[in-house]
C-alpha cells in the first residue's frame, strides 16, 4: 500500500531522514521506533504531504506524494505530534469543521461525527473548548479528527506521548481497535507502546533504518539470547557447589554470580538461544536441598535492541543491560 | 495557477472560511478592533458635523483610511503565523483542500470583518441623510475605496502573515509596506518628474482620491485589483514552499 523509495530530506545541510526505503502492507499496523530527532516525524510529515522530500518518492496505492497529493490525503488520517488542535472552538464544533473539511455529505456527516464521539468517548466534553481540554482528551479529540472520514490510512505521531499510565491505557487501546482494520502507522520513542499495539517495528536512528520486523522477532535477534537470574536465601547454601553444579543443567550455557541483593544470594545464567531451563534448575534445587527463593526468566527485550542498536553505533556493542522492567 | 483559481472548492473554502470567523468572533480581537475604528472614526465625524456644521463625510473617509493602515495589518497578521506557530498548519494543509483555497478563505474572512466593520458606520452616513443632503456619488466612491483597500491591504496582510511565525513580524511588515504606498502621494512634488507617474500610480492615496470623487475609473479598480491577485498569489506560494 506505501513504497517508501530511496526517502531523503535535508534541511539547511542537516541530513534528517537518510535514504530511508521500506513498504507496509494493507492492514498492517507499523511502529517507528528511534530515539528524539531520528527522523520519524520527518518521514511521517512526508508521507501525509505536508511537505516535499529532497529527494526519493512515497506512493501510497501506486500514487505519488509528489504528484497526486489531493486524493492521498483525502483518504488519510493524520494525527501530528502534540495534537495542534484549534483550541478557541468547543469540541462539537471543531468536530463539525473536520467534517467539512473532509467534505462529509450533511446526513454522513452527522453520522461519523456520533460515531467518533462513542468511539472515541468525547461525550461528557463536547461543549467544552478545545483549549479547556486535559491532554488525554485532547488526544481523544485528536483521535477523532484523523478518523472521522473512515481513512484507510492513519499516521499517528507519538500517540501516547505526555499522557499519564491511565490516559496511554486508553488510547492505546483505542489505537488497537482502529488498528484491526485499517491500515495504522504510529511514531514512538517508549519501546512498550510497540509490543502493545504493533504487528511490525521498524527502528530508525539518524534518518536510518537500523532494524525492521515483528517486535517479538527483533526481541530474539540479540546476542546473548535469555538469562536467568536466581537467588538464594544465605542460610544453608553452599555457592560453590551451586556454581559446579548449575553449568550442567541442560541449556545453560554459562554462570555469573551477581552478589547480594535484597538479601538473597544471586547468579545470572546465560542460555542457548528459545531454552528454558527454569524447570530444571527448581528440579536441581529442590534435590540438593537450596533455598531457592527467586527465578526469573529475563528475555532479551526490544529495549535491549533498541539500545544495542542506536547506541551501538556509537560505542562497542554496549553489554549493560537495562534492569528488569527498566525505564521507559 | 489560473488552472487553480478556475478549480476552486467552494465546500473547502465555506469550511475553513467559517472557521476563520469563529476564530475573530470567538474571541476578543474582532470586538476590540472593530470598536477602536468604530470610537476614533466617530469622533471626528462627530466633530466635523457639529463644530464645522458640514454635511460631507469626507473627514470621515480620510480618517477611515488612515486607521485602516493600521487595522487591516491587526486583523490579518494571525491569520497564517498563528496556525505556523501552534502547529496547527500541519493539519490544516493534509486536509484535502490546495494552498490557493486556503489563502481565498482567509482573505474571505479578514474581507468580512472589514466589511461588517463598515457597515456600522452607515449610522453616520444616515445621520449625514437626516442632517443634510450628501453627495451621494462621493460617498459610494469612498465606500467603494474603503473597501478595495481593505481588499488589498487583506492580501499584503496575508502575504506578510505567510513569511514568519511571528505575528508581530507580520504586523510590522504588512504596517510599514501599506503606510509607504499610502504616503506615497505626499512625496511626489519632491520626485524627479519622470519618476512621478509611476510612484503615483503604485500609490495607495491617489486611487483612493480619484475613487472618493465618485469617479469609477478602470485605471483604479485595475490597480485594486491587481495588487489583491498579487498578494493572495504570493502567499499561497509562500505558504507551498514549507520547510519546517
Amino acid at each position: 500500500m506505501i513504497r517508501v523509495q530511496n526517502l531523503t530530506k535535508r534541511y539547511n545541510g542537516t541530513v534528517a531522514v537518510d535514504d530511508i526505503s521500506f513498504e507496509v502492507e494493507r492492514g498492517e499496523v507499523v511502529g517507528f521506533l528511534g530515539p528524539n530527532g531520528a527522523g520519524k516525524t520527518t518521514t511521517m510529515k512526508i508521507i501525509t504531504c505536508y511537505m516535499p522530500p529532497t529527494s526519493g518518492d512515497v506512493t501510497i496505492d501506486d500514487r505519488s506524494v509528489l504528484s497526486d497529493s489531493l486524493p492521498i490525503r483525502r483518504s488519510l488520517g493524520y494525527l501530528p505530534e502534540d495534537s495542534p488542535l484549534y483550541t478557541f472552538m468547543p469540541v462539537l464544533e471543531y468536530l463539525e469543521f473536520v467534517a467539512e473539511m473532509r467534505g462529509l455529505e450533511p446526513d454522513l456527516k452527522g453520522r461519523r461525527i456520533r460515531d467518533m464521539i462513542e468511539v472515541c468517548g468525547l461525550g461528557e466534553v463536547l461543549g467544552k473548548d478545545v483549549s479547556e481540554l486535559s491532554r488525554g482528551y485532547r488526544q481523544r479529540v485528536g483521535l477523532a479528527q484523523a478518523l472521522i472520514h473512515d481513512p484507510d490510512l492513519i499516521i499517528l505521531d507519538e500517540p501516547t506521548s505526555g499522557l499519564d499510565p491511565n490516559q496511554i491505557v486508553e488510547i492505546r487501546s483505542l489505537i488497537r481497535e482502529f488498528g484491526k482494520e485499517k491500515t495504522l502507522i504510529l511514531s514512538t520513542h517508549i519501546l512498550p507502546e510497540v509490543t502493545a499495539t504493533c504487528d511490525r517495528v521498524i527502528i530508525i536512528n539518524r534518518g536510518r533504518i537500523v532494524a525492521d520486523g515483528p517486535p517479538d522477532e527483533l526481541g530474539g535477534r540479540l546476542e546473548g539470547r535469555q538469562k536467568v537470574r536466581i537467588g538464594f536465601s544465605p542460610e544453608g547454601f553452599d555457592r560453590a557447589a551451586a556454581e559446579a553444579a548449575l553449568p550442567a543443567v541442560a541449556g545453560v550455557t554459562g554462570v555469573t554470580a551477581t552478589g547480594r541483593e535484597h538479601g538473597l544470594e544471586c547468579l545470572t545464567l546465560e542460555t542457548a538461544q528459545n531454552a528454558d531451563p527454569r524447570l530444571e534448575i527448581f528440579r536441581l534445587a529442590a534435590e540438593k536441598n537450596w533455598p531457592l527463593a527467586e527465578l526469573h526468566l529475563e528475555g532479551s527485550t526490544l529495549e535491549d535492541v533498541f539500545r544495542q542498536l542506536t547506541i551501538g553505533e556509537d560505542a562497542a556493542p554496549a553489554q549493560d543491560r537495562a534492569p528488569e522492567g527498566g525505564k521507559e | 495557477m489560473s488552472a487553480n483559481i478556475l478549480s476552486l472548492d467552494r465546500t473547502n473554502i465555506g469550511a475553513l472560511y467559517r472557521k476563520e470567523l469563529k476564530a475573530y468572533f470567538n474571541s476578543p480581537i474582532a470586538y476590540v478592533v472593530m470598536s477602536v475604528f468604530l470610537l476614533i472614526v466617530g469622533w471626528f465625524f462627530a466633530s466635523d458635523l457639529f463644530l464645522v456644521g458640514q454635511a460631507t463625510l469626507r473627514t470621515f473617509f480620510e480618517v477611515a483610511r488612515l486607521i485602516l493602515v493600521f487595522f487591516i495589518p491587526a486583523i490579518t497578521m494571525r491569520l497564517l503565523a498563528e496556525e505556523r506557530q501552534s502547529g496547527s498548519l500541519q493539519l490544516l494543509v493534509t486536509y484535502p483542500i490546495t494552498d490557493i483555497e486556503i489563502v481565498v478563505a482567509k482573505w474571505l474572512g479578514a474581507m468580512t470583518l472589514i466589511g461588517i466593520t463598515l457597515v456600522f458606520t452607515f449610522i453616520y452616513w444616515l445621520t449625514l441623510i437626516l442632517f443634510g443632503n450628501p453627495d451621494e456619488g462621493a460617498i459610494f466612491g469612498g465606500y467603494l475605496g474603503l473597501l478595495l483597500m481593505g481588499a488589498a491591504g487583506s492580501a499584503l496582510g496575508l502575504y506578510a502573515s505567510s513569511i514568519s511565525q511571528n505575528q508581530v513580524i507580520a504586523f510590522v511588515i504588512s504596517f510599514t509596506v501599506l503606510f509607504a504606498l499610502f504616503m506615497l502621494g505626499n512625496l511626489l512634488m519632491f520626485l524627479p518628474s519622470w519618476i512621478a507617474p509611476v510612484l503615483e500610480y503604485l500609490s495607495l492615496g491617489y486611487h483612493l482620491e480619484n475613487l472618493s470623487r465618485g469617479v469609477l475609473d478602470t485605471r483604479d479598480l485595475i490597480y485594486f485589483l491587481s495588487f489583491t491577485v498579487l498578494g493572495l498569489a504570493l502567499a499561497a506560494e509562500r505558504l507551498a514552499a514549507r520547510s519546517e
